[in-house]
């Protein structure tokens, strides 16, 4: 378990902190200036987000040594800074970015791997039409993962959460002709909003709680001193306190976001996108998110644990990615496309950052996410150049013997396989997980993690090397000619390759300096570290679990050819232990026949409603004013119509009868006149008589 | 019968012959003659009875018929020149063919 770090708190933040807004706006500024290019524009659209990315990076360099020298100085950077974004009533919703040894790192390992794979983006998407909006969307991406990184509000972590969420929703189903993407695309979008949904209900309880979403503020924070103190006297349900409750909410959106059981369905058909979106977002930066999450709200999801002990929230981390680790890896080793095999090995590596925050802290997890994502990107890039030169082939079985053709590929794609088999002492691989091995074997609570993932272990390296020598071992099998893949595509490989061996150095036993960093510790060199019994013993063992796994994968699979129809040798063993992982646990098939059955029938319950009840409703008032409707009518046109009909046919049959009279002979006038005063004169006469 | 009674006749009489003239006619001319000669039996209305009222020295009738009989000068004045340019107009004087002063 982590010892508590003490930041030196800092109450100006320095220039470096000051312009941290600039490194994810950088992109999402270039992405914007992307969307209003052209089509045909391809150079100034790669222009535009490699040269963005490249300043990031170099801001990202600059943060990051600028926390380096802080901590030798002997003070843990932290460093904030933040603002009011929006006031309603009382309560301030806070925005901000922090400075830390954590965002430090992600910064440049986002930075980093994100330009190495924009490079290599131009190569292979080179002959796609679409090439400006694959850099638009790659851009916003970059940008918005850059935001999730720095934020130092759980509410602007949010924002770019979804962003990035989006992005990979629109990279996904970057090829939406295809109806697989289109489908996989909305499959990721709806799986991750699942987790996001509880995400978003920690976020509401976390404000309701604390009145603030700030991590770190000056001793104000939501992760600081004062407002833990608050969650751990709130009491929630099942014995779990608010912050061990909001915890768990958090880490529902993890799971969502780092394809962890039961939510990692849509990870593999995530691999329907270009294959540099798989290596950028769906094995580096965006499933680390999740991972990356729980470190950032660690203090959160420890509170309440005393010395050497666990919390609820931390115990459901750890099994959570241990089951994952050891069922994907299950999965992993019986699948025959080169991108599935990978998407289900990063969703086990996941699993095993997942425990490894869980059982031994930020820095074990950490440490696993950020050499995974060098190989991992290595791994998919290198497929990708795989399939680049097969002519878009993903399937293992129509490849082979690929060792002879591209040269630079393989030597590139075994370094990033013996890594992530975690191969003794010379790859990073091997480090990270034997941290998180260790972190297991002192487990406290139970020492089934620790086996669930040495044989997670032991199935990475039998499936990596079933992949290595279907692809690269062998005679070819395909029908085409392969070639090797452009330079653009192959430095960036070699650059990755490079790290993911070095990175093993900065996290060895002798000299912990990633570990010493993040916790804001001294770091020194002990090589007696390595001779402690324990140790030593634990990393024989992992040593010789890598052997045997790759022993068995090379015994069973190497240097054959086997048709590309004929059935895997283990199939031939065992056929029904093969067809169950084959088809992934029926997970999606479970899916379809719960969730997903359900919702259908509830939608058809609601459509039925809809149409009897509502739309019954509907039609009767409708019905009720057109019968009104028509009594007014009927009243109108007899009524009111008639008697102003009527009026009128008076007057102008009396004007008509009067305009006979004046019929404009004067002598008919005077005719009239004469009579008129003839009957006057009569009246006189008549009524003056006595 | 008085010699009163004997004017006021006369002048009935020249009233009705007026006015069956102006009433049947249908050259304008003749109706103005009409016209004329109800007015002249309405001056020997006058004259006969201012003669035969109790001041005659007033001469108050007289001075009416005089100014009647300018008025009917002007009248029949008017009353020519309009027919004249009715029938420059219209090339008739026949009242039944002006009947276009109606609503």
């Amino acid at each position: 378990m982590q010892d508590a770090i003490s930041f030196t708190p800092q109450l100006a933040a320095s220039p470096v902190t000051q312009i941290l807004w600039l490194i994810p706006t950088l992109p999402i500024v270039a992405s914007g200036l992307i969307a209003l290019l052209k089509q045909p524009k391809r150079g100034a659209a790669a222009a535009l987000s490699i040269g963005s990315l490249s300043l990031s990076l170099l801001l990202s360099l600059v943060a990051f040594s600028h926390v380096v020298a802080g901590w030798a100085h002997g003070a843990a950077v932290r460093e904030t800074v933040n603002f009011t974004w929006l006031q309603f009533g009382i309560s301030n919703v806070d925005l901000g970015w922090v400075l830390d040894p954590l965002s430090a790192v992600m910064l440049v390992m986002v930075s980093f791997v994100g330009l190495l794979i924009f490079i290599y983006s131009i190569g292979y998407m080179a002959h796609d039409e679409n090439f400006t909006r694959f850099f638009c969307f790659l851009s916003l991406f970059a940008g918005a993962m850059l935001g999730v990184v720095i934020s130092n509000s759980l509410l602007l972590l949010f924002m770019s959460w979804e962003l990035v969420g989006l992005t990979s929703y629109l990279l996904i189903g970057f090829w939406y002709q295809k109806p697989s993407a289109a489908a996989a695309a909305k499959k990721a979008f709806l799986t991750t909003r699942v987790g996001d949904i509880f995400f978003l209900l920690g976020i509401v309880w976390l404000f309701a709680q604390t009145g603030t979403l700030l991590f770190y503020n000056h001793g104000a924070g939501s992760l600081e001193g004062w407002a833990l103190a608050g969650l751990l006297a709130q009491p929630a349900a099942l014995g779990l306190t608010a912050a061990g409750a909001i915890g768990l909410l958090i880490f529902a959106g993890a799971a969502g976001k780092s394809g962890q059981l039961p939510l990692h369905v849509w990870l593999p058909d995530a691999m329907e996108g270009p294959t540099p979106v798989s290596a950028l977002i769906h094995a580096a930066t965006m499933v680390a998110a999740g991972v990356y999450l729980i470190a950032r709200v660690y203090p959160l999801v420890q509170a309440g644990a005393l010395a050497g002990g666990t919390t609820a929230a931390l115990t459901v981390v750890t099994w959570v990615g241990a089951s994952t680790a050891l069922f994907a890896a299950l999965i992993a080793v019986a699948q025959n496309d080169i991108k599935r095999i990978l998407a289900y090995s990063t969703i086990s590596q996941l699993g095993y950052m997942m425990a490894g925050l869980g059982l031994g802290g930020v820095a074990v997890g950490m440490f696993h996410l950020i050499t995974h994502a060098f190989f991992k990107a290595l791994l998919f890039l290198g497929a990708g150049s795989v399939i680049h030169g097969c002519h878009e082939e993903q399937d293992v079985r129509r490849m082979g013997g690929l060792k002879a053709v591209m040269p630079r590929t393989f030597l590139t794609y075994a370094i990033g396989m013996l890594a992530l088999c975690g191969f003794p002492l010379v790859f990073s691989g091997f480090w990270s997980k034997d941290g998180i091995l260790e972190a297991a074997h002192h487990w406290s609570v139970a020492q089934a993690p620790f086996y669930m993932l040495v044989l997670g272990a032991l199935l990475t390296a039998f499936y990596m090397t079933r992949q290595v020598s279907y692809v690269f071992f062998g005679a070819y099998r395909g029908h085409k000619q392969a070639h090797e893949s452009p330079v653009v595509m192959t430095v960036p490989l070699a650059i990755l390759a490079f790290f993911a061996i070095a990175l093993g150095a900065i996290g060895t036993p002798a000299w912990p300096w990633f570990r010493a960093f993040l916790e804001g510790r001294a770091a020194s060199f002990n090589l007696h570290s390595f001779v402690e019994p324990g140790l030593l013993a634990l990393m024989t063992t992992s040593s010789l679990v890598v052997f045997l796994g790759l022993g068995l994968g090379w015994w069973i699979y190497g240097n054959k050819s086997p048709k590309a129809e004929a059935p895997d040798a283990l199939e031939q063993a065992a056929p029904w232990i093969w067809a169950v992982l084959r088809d992934k646990f029926y997970v999606d098939e479970i899916y379809g026949f719960t969730v997903i059955a359900f919702y259908s029938w509830w939608a058809r319950v609601a459509d039925w409603f809809d149409r009897r009840v509502w739309g019954g409703v509907v039609a009767g008032v409708a019905w009720m004013f057109r019968l009104w409707a028509q009594l007014n009518r009927f009243l109108d046109t007899n009524v009111v119509d008639g008697t102003f009909d009527k009026g009128c046919e008076e007057i102008s049959t009396s004007g008509g009868l009067l305009a006979r009279i004046q019929n404009g002979r004067v002598q008919s006038y005077l005719r009239i006149l004469a009579l008129a005063v003839v009957a006057l004169v009569a009246i006189l006469i008549w009524s003056s008589r006595p | 019968m008085t010699p009163l009674a004997g004017y006021l006749l006369v002048a009935a009489l020249m009233f009705a012959i007026g006015l069956a003239g102006a009433l049947t006619r249908r050259n304008a001319i003749l109706v103005l003659i009409g016209i004329e000669l109800m007015l002249n039996a309405a001056n020997l209305n006058l004259i006969a009875f201012w003669r035969y009222s109790p001041h005659p020295e007033a001469l108050t009738g007289m001075m009416f018929a005089i100014f009647s009989i300018a008025v009917a000068a002007a009248e029949a004045a008017v009353g020519l020149g309009l027919v004249i340019s009715i029938h420059r107009h219209a090339h008739t004087t026949d009242l039944d063919h002006m009947n276009r002063m109606k609503g």
